[in-house]
């Protein structure tokens, strides 16, 4: 296993792309330590700015540690495709982006666009996550396609924009526009959604345990369901099942829990 | 005194008759001399072809709609980044490079001058900015003239001279280089979200027709006796059926023809040849559009060929995009130009899986070999409406080797490969032909007389690139060609080496062209242009001139009118 500490408290943004266990796989402490790590316009390498160590355990070979704060450090893991990364602390924009493989653990907060186009692999946060969680680059219609995001705290904006795959959990509250745009895929948010849940989605399913803030009138009531299933998980009810984004021809499915919500009880009546 | 000799290189030089001949080209201060001293720098092109420097009738480099589509596609940009070096800029962009980053591609491929051919004349300001800041390039750019709000009134009211010296001060007030006409009277329909669908069909507010504009403009454009012929989108493109309106138009104006001169430039003509009631029936028209060309002379054509590739389409055809958007649901862009024109722009990818855009990248094709003379046919993919213009090098091997061709139709959808032409070609164009196409021709068509040749007096354009013609079959070996089509061994710009090998090695910056029509009747500024300023521009009439020191470096093209 390779561990990274910082040597300071970063105040520039920095450029993390080369911590991937796929860059770092059969390089030595002092190879790893020449690598390029740009601190703002500055090119820097990873020796200046961390403390390198290798406790030479065969057997965690693919796994990379981080030990401290690095919240201006960005698109850690990035593209990896195998191998495990763990952050012991708050970690910076880009966790993980496009990643095809392999898994990260951050025991902090992880910035926006975690996960971002990722195709495979997981992320666990275990605090709170920025906006745009596994979504797609801007302008871009090719958000997340597949793996798992789960998030143990509070997730921002427009987590899974243009979602084309896979699963994000989260077990806190999410804010406005979860799953606008989204193609495919599971989002599952078990606190408080701030609303406009599915906004222009297409296809995929997104579940909302917890209470919602509204549901968009271009969705429609389809039926009330005792309970949905979430990643081979039962999800008990009963929630009220919609169809939309009818102002996209959209045929997702939304699901809202019935008991935290009364105010859609009106919806009921058109059910028969 | 600079002076360079190019030794020993295959000179194709199409416009001096020179076929591949072994010969040295001498270069003094800019230009092709006939000899120089011993003392000159020298370059050995022994093994290598020399072709002159590249010209591009028809690629949209700058402007308002390029930079409304470089906003509205940074996706486009982040998977295609240029870092800087010690001598050249950063870009970014695939299919709508930033102005750098075009200058320097284009460069490498051993083009030297571009054409940008789209310009609502109010954008004129900022379109010479993206010019000045476009290096490596000479270039002009063409106004849209096709819907102006004046020359519609001439024309509707006969003033035909009028309109000539109306159209001598546009070109002077936006430095333009040729009259572009766009779907003719339907930009103007566009303004109240109609269309205009054939020759005959009025104009809404004008009560003319899109045959009266254009009939117009080829007569102004022969009465000031511009360099180029008007330039020509034709209504209906893009639209399935639309190979009569293509053909209809050039039967248009066959009287106006004066001694085989050409007088009508139809731009990405392979949009303009689509056969078939709708989508479904859609196939080719490349063999009626072709006989036509055939048999007069009074059009030139470019190809607008497309590549399988993701790329931006824009046009000032406005309605063409919105249509364009609800077929393919991407997202759109419409840029509205006040009065003067409109514009669109959609995100698009050809596929090659699709039976139309597989058609219609065969149509390219067969309208590139079914004509037979190449000073009719020019090279281009209307960048980047039909693909990017680093696609270039793919799109001369498609037309110098059948192989290359045949490797793709046995990639693309199985009913465009059934009905595709290509399967009955067996046309390989020659290198003294591709010459033609995208170098001589283009020179000759837009009336360059100092581009596009080799012959003494002539501008130090030239490219050289490593293709052997003794040793190697171009044909044959295409992908090698390809590669040479890349980067060029040298290219030379105003008598300087600006590229090498792939690589830029000096940063120049090239002129831009405008035309200068000297008539002996001046526009007759009246209360009537004043007040429609006032009233309808945000521009006031006396601001909107550009002055000649706006550009970085302006050349005015001085012809002499006949009014």
């Amino acid at each position: 296993m390779i561990t990274l500490i910082p040597k300071d408290n970063f105040k520039l943004p920095i450029e993390g792309k080369n911590v991937t266990p796929d860059i770092f796989i059969g390089k030595t402490v002092k190879e790893i330590n020449a690598l390029e790590m740009w601190e703002g316009n500055r090119k820097r390498t990873i020796g200046e700015l961390f403390e390198v160590k290798d406790d030479g355990k065969s057997s965690e070979k693919f796994t990379i540690k981080i030990e401290g704060n690095i919240n201006s450090v960005r698109n850690i893991g990035a593209e990896m495709s195998k191998g495990k990364i763990i952050v012991e602390g708050d970690v910076g924009m880009h966790l993980g982006e496009a990643m095809t493989g392999g898994s990260i653990v951050v025991s902090g907060n992880a910035g926006s666009w975690a996960g971002s186009r990722m195709k495979d692999g997981t992320i666990e946060i275990k605090g709170n996550a920025g906006d745009y969680i596994g979504a797609a680059y801007r302008g871009s219609t090719e958000g997340m396609k597949g793996g798992k995001i789960i998030i143990h705290g509070n997730a921002g904006h427009e987590v899974g924009c243009f979602m084309r795959g896979g699963i994000i959990k989260i077990l806190g509250n999410v804010g406005i526009f979860a799953g606008i745009h989204m193609q495919n895929g599971t989002i599952f948010v078990q606190g408080v959604s701030q609303g406009r849940a599915g906004a222009q989605m297409k296809a995929g399913k997104i579940v909302l345990a917890g209470q919602s803030e509204d549901v968009l009138p271009t969705f429609t009531i389809e039926e009330i369901k005792a309970k949905v299933k979430v990643d081979g998980e039962k999800i008990e009810g009963p929630l009220y099942r919609f169809t939309g984004d009818m102002a996209d021809n959209g045929k997702g499915k939304l699901f809202v829990a019935k008991e935290p919500n009364s105010y859609l009880s009106f919806y009921e009546k058109y059910l028969d | 005194m600079t002076e360079l000799i190019i030794k020993n290189g295959f000179v194709y030089d199409p416009l001096n008759q020179i076929d591949g001949e072994k010969m040295d080209i001498c270069i003094r201060d800019g230009k092709i001399v006939k000899s120089v001293k011993d003392t000159a720098d020298s370059i050995d092109a022994s093994g290598k072809i020399v072709f002159p420097g590249g010209v591009d009738i028809h690629s949209h480099i700058a402007g308002g709609e390029v930079d409304t589509a470089r906003l509205l596609r940074p996706e486009d940009h982040y998977k295609d980044v240029e870092s800087k070096t010690s001598l050249t800029r950063s870009g970014v962009g695939f299919s709508i490079p930033s102005t750098f980053t075009t200058g320097y591609r284009y460069s490498k491929m051993g083009y030297t001058t571009v054409m940008n051919p789209s310009m609502a004349p109010l954008t004129a300001r900022h379109t010479h900015e993206e010019l000045s800041d476009t290096p490596m390039l000479d270039t002009a750019t063409y106004p849209l003239l096709g819907d102006w709000w004046f020359s519609l009134e001439h024309i509707r009211d006969g003033l035909l001279k009028e309109n000539a010296a109306h159209i001598a001060w546009m070109l002077k007030a936006t430095k333009g280089y040729a009259i572009k006409v766009v779907n003719p009277g339907g930009l103007e329909a566009w303004g109240f979200g109609h269309n205009v669908h054939g020759l005959d069909d009025q104009v809404p507010n004008f009560g003319i027709t899109p045959r009266e504009i254009i009939r117009g403009l080829v007569k102004v454009n022969t009465m000031l006796n511009l360099p180029h012929s008007i330039h020509l989108h034709t209504n209906n493109l893009g639209q399935p059926g639309n190979y009569m309106t293509a053909l209809e138009t050039m039967k248009s104006v066959e009287d106006l023809a004066i001694e085989n001169k050409p007088i009508m430039h139809v731009t990405h003509i392979q949009f303009c040849a689509f056969k078939g009631e709708d989508w479904k029936g859609f196939c080719s028209g490349a063999e009626e559009i072709s006989n036509y060309v055939n048999n007069h002379n009074h059009v030139t054509l470019d190809v607008g060929q497309v590549v399988f590739s993701s790329t931006t389409t824009m046009t000032a055809d406005g309605p063409f995009q919105y249509g364009l958007y609800h077929l393919t649901g991407n997202k759109w862009a419409n840029h509205d130009v006040e009065t003067e024109t409109s514009g669109g722009i959609v995100p698009f990818r050809y596929k090659r899986s699709s039976a139309v855009h597989a058609t219609q990248w065969s149509i390219g094709l067969e309208i590139s070999l079914l004509i037979k003379d190449p000073y009719k046919i020019l090279m281009t993919t209307d960048h980047p409406n039909g693909g990017p213009f680093t696609a270039y090098p793919e799109v001369m091997t498609w037309l110098i080797s059948k192989s290359a061709r045949d490797k793709m139709l046995a990639k693309i959808n199985k009913r465009a490969r059934k009905k595709s032409l290509l399967n009955t070609i067996d046309r390989e164009l020659s290198l003294y032909e591709l010459a033609i196409v995208t170098r001589a021709g283009q020179a000759k068509a837009l009336g360059l007389k100092q581009k596009g040749h080799l012959g003494i007096g002539a501008d130090a354009d030239v490219a050289i690139f490593n293709i052997n013609p003794e040793i190697n079959d171009p044909a044959k070996e295409f992908e090698a060609s390809k590669a040479a089509f890349r980067q060029t061994a040298y290219t030379i710009k105003g008598g300087e080496i600006v590229a090498k090998e792939g690589e830029i090695v000096k940063s120049i910056f090239g002129k831009t062209y405008w035309v200068d029509a000297k008539t002996s009747m001046p526009l007759q500024v009246n209360d009537d242009i004043k007040r429609k300023f006032k009233e309808y521009w945000t521009i006031e009439f006396d601001n909107y001139p550009l002055r000649e020191g706006f550009l970085h470096s302006p050349s005015p093209v001085n012809v002499k009118a006949v009014i």
